[in-house]
């Protein structure tokens, strides 16, 4: 990444299609240029990439029902990769993130289960944990000062004890108790888990929502004053305070964000699996930030988009199922993987030091 | 100001939902559906107190080691031993444990071998303070050359040449072992085992244990993949549940077999959504190993008479025989 690429989105002006530029060198640039400049086309190109070498190097990937397959793969990663990847954006990252989609689960089928409640008071119940775990990670950032690094390892192994020991406690197994035949299990399964029929494919609700997610999160980024305030905690937390932007608020509701997700892809585990095993969960943070990464998000912060990440955990659905539709040798599966994905940052990398030279 | 605002409206919130939540209760399943009921008891003996250490690999949260450990501690409370348990998936870590155990001086340590090369030095040293050590689950091949008393558990090798050979007598063509976490000793021998025994072909298959939707993809993938696959042998309960999503989800007619037991699984086997399991009885495993320990120190006994091991499994469990397995399964003990 070259530096005037980072410091582009400065703290006053908007980043985005529209936001005028005044340094001089950028004006004379081509369009083909400037497209290539933002952080999402990049790993477009990547994905497209990726996406091509499948398709010939895996002749059953060209059914429909195949690519459903690998959307629904990414749209679990990519619904949490969208409020990861704003959170960097914002300068901070979350490594609670991947048990925190289990605690949210473990606390709905419990509570619903133990008091014998409708499921539906169980996924509230979720719901307010899991903004309450987010809100406790951005109020312990910001009040100790501490880096996000620090704080949500804590949060990460805190939450990876509970899990397992209140589930224990409560359940006497490690495991939640199948909820599927209690009151309004349908419908939040229609809600978080259900699947519909697209020219014969079956299409999972979850790739819908990850789109809706990714369009949302889009306008609010680059069309409210919100959006801004992200850009500019990320770029300069000093410099955006001394403007007048929120710093804590914006640190704090980012964290909460992640939270939503968690809780989201959560009740999609919980209504899908009907239980929840209390280990799982773990490692799955480093999938998510990765996804944001690919997709053009800093780990430094202050620039990325909304739409990169839906890319970044696509080609990391297409390059897992990939390997499997291509019928490979197991064993290198995750060597492919890692592969595959350091081929494709690269591609990233080279696209965007090729449109920000000159 | 500002932080005690939003905290009373956390609580005003929280009493909201607390108060609804009285009036939202559901009338099928859950708690109250389910019978109350504890595990096996069979008295409490009268020897003096001694305290025994199970120390072994499981990873947090996994449903099988879940019943090694009540086993342990059913015979624990019947035979008047303190249980002290600890775990780790890492080898190093886990003979850190051992050596905590053995500090603590107790009276006896029931140890897993999933990596015996790591706990060869610590193990030295337990026989040097004299303290009895018994192996269970894993390293069935290792346990005499270590030095421990006695071993309960099931060769991996064989319990996958059963299934193998029960694949042969189901008619199966062609299987895919799914290894639920890549590099695993005991899971890969049991797809050897698999491999040795039957006739058809296996192709092994490994998934992301940790993340069940992407289980749930990976398996659906590798059926439309290949449509000739008619068996799916899935190497933990869990994995088995997911994988008849898997099946319906990729239009695929291949049955599942599985390793391993839970509750939801018999409920599957006796829908017959999943063909059968093979069952090495993680709670025998957990209950010989602590009873073995307090045999040896009140009467001197050892069972396999310290030359063969004492197998667990493999026990199968199909639609013949679920029902009663099931009653156990509930309460969280097969």
């Amino acid at each position: 990444m070259s530096m005037t690429d980072q410091a582009a989105p400065a703290v006053t002006t908007p980043p985005g299609p529209g936001a005028k530029q005044t340094d001089g060198r950028t004006r004379e640039r081509p369009l083909a240029l400037r497209l290539l400049a933002r952080p999402e086309v990049g790993v477009f190109l990547g994905a497209v990439a990726v996406l091509v070498f499948f398709l010939i190097a895996a002749p059953s990937l060209r059914q429909g029902g195949s690519m459903a397959t690998v959307l629904y793969q990414a749209s679990t990663i990519g619904i949490m990769a969208l409020p990861v990847a704003l959170l960097m954006i914002g300068g901070e990252f979350d490594l609670s993130a991947g048990v925190a989609v289990i605690t949210s689960a473990l606390t709905a089928a419990m509570l619903s289960y133990q008091l014998t409640l409708n499921v539906w008071m169980g996924v509230i119940v979720a719901l307010v944990v899991s903004l309450g775990v987010g809100a406790f990670n951005g109020w312990m950032l910001v009040k100790t000062g501490l880096p996000s690094f620090l704080v949500t390892l804590g949060t990460f192994l805190i939450l990876q004890g509970v899990n397992l020991a209140v589930t224990k406690l409560v359940t006497g197994n490690v495991a939640t108790d199948d909820i599927s035949n209690m009151d309004g299990f349908d419908q939040a399964r229609a809600l978080f888990a259900s699947s519909f029929d697209v020219g014969g494919v079956q299409v999972k609700i979850t790739v819908v929502w990850w789109l809706v997610f990714a369009a949302l999160a889009t306008w609010v980024l680059l069309r409210t004053k919100y959006g801004n305030w992200i850009f500019a905690v990320g770029g300069n937390k000093e410099s955006a305070r001394a403007v007048g932007v929120p710093v804590t608020f914006t640190k704090i509701t980012l964290f909460m964000l992640v939270g939503f997700g968690a809780w989201f892809v959560g009740m999609h585990q919980l209504f899908s699996f009907n239980t929840v095993q209390s280990g799982e969960g773990v490692g799955q943070e480093l999938i998510y930030i990765a996804a944001a990464v690919i997709g053009g998000c800093l780990l430094t912060g202050g620039h990325g988009s909304a739409i990169g990440p839906v890319f970044g955990a696509f080609m990391f659905g297409m390059v897992q199922q990939g390997i499997v539709y291509a019928g490979w040798n197991p064993d290198w599966f995750k060597a492919f993987l890692g592969v595959m994905l350091l081929g494709a940052v690269l591609i990233n990398l080279w696209v965007q030091r090729t449109a920000t030279r000159r | 100001m500002y932080r005690s605002r939003r905290i009373t409206t956390a609580l005003a919130v929280a009493a909201a939902a607390a108060l609804v939540l009285a009036g939202c209760s559901s009338g099928s399943g859950g708690k109250k559906a389910e019978e109350g009921a504890d595990g096996a008891s069979a008295g409490k003996a009268t020897t003096p107190r001694m305290t025994v250490a199970l120390v072994t690999h499981q990873a947090p949260g996994d449903t099988f080691w879940d019943i090694v450990r009540k086993g342990a501690e059913a015979a624990a409370a019947k035979d008047n031993i303190k249980l002290v348990y600890s775990a780790d998936p890492n080898a190093g870590n886990q003979a850190n444990l051992v050596q905590n155990a053995i500090d603590q001086k107790v009276d006896g340590i029931a140890v897993t071998l999933a990596k015996p090369d790591a706990l060869r030095a610590v193990l030295g040293k337990a026989e040097q303070a004299g303290i009895p050590v018994v192996g269970l689950n894993s390293g069935v091949s290792d346990w005499k050359q270590l030095g421990l008393l006695e071993f309960f558990g099931q060769d991996e090798n064989v319990a996958g040449e059963a299934l193998g050979k029960r694949l042969n007598e189901e008619g199966a063509k062609k299987a895919v072992c799914v290894i639920q976490e890549q590099g695993n000793i005991g899971l890969t021998q049991r797809c050897d085992g698999v491999k040795k025994t039957f006739e058809g072909t296996t192709e092994t298959l490994n998934v992301n244990g940790t993340d069940m939707p992407s289980v749930k993809a990976t398996i659906t993938a590798k059926l439309k993949q290949d449509s000739a696959i008619d068996h799916v042998v899935t190497l933990g309960a869990p994995f088995a549940l997911t994988a008849v999503q898997s099946v319906s989800e990729a239009g695929s007619k291949a049955k599942i077999a599985t390793f391993d037991l839970n509750k939801d699984l018999t409920g599957a086997i006796q829908r017959g959504d999943i063909q059968f399991a093979v069952d090495q009885q993680p709670y025998l495993q957990g209950y010989l190993a602590v009873d073995g320990l307090w045999l040896y120190e009140n009467n001197g006994n050892y069972s396999g008479g310290g030359e063969q091991p004492v197998l667990t499994g493999p026990a199968f469990v199909d639609r013949s025989n679920v029902e009663r397995i099931a009653e156990f399964a509930t309460k969280g003990t097969r």
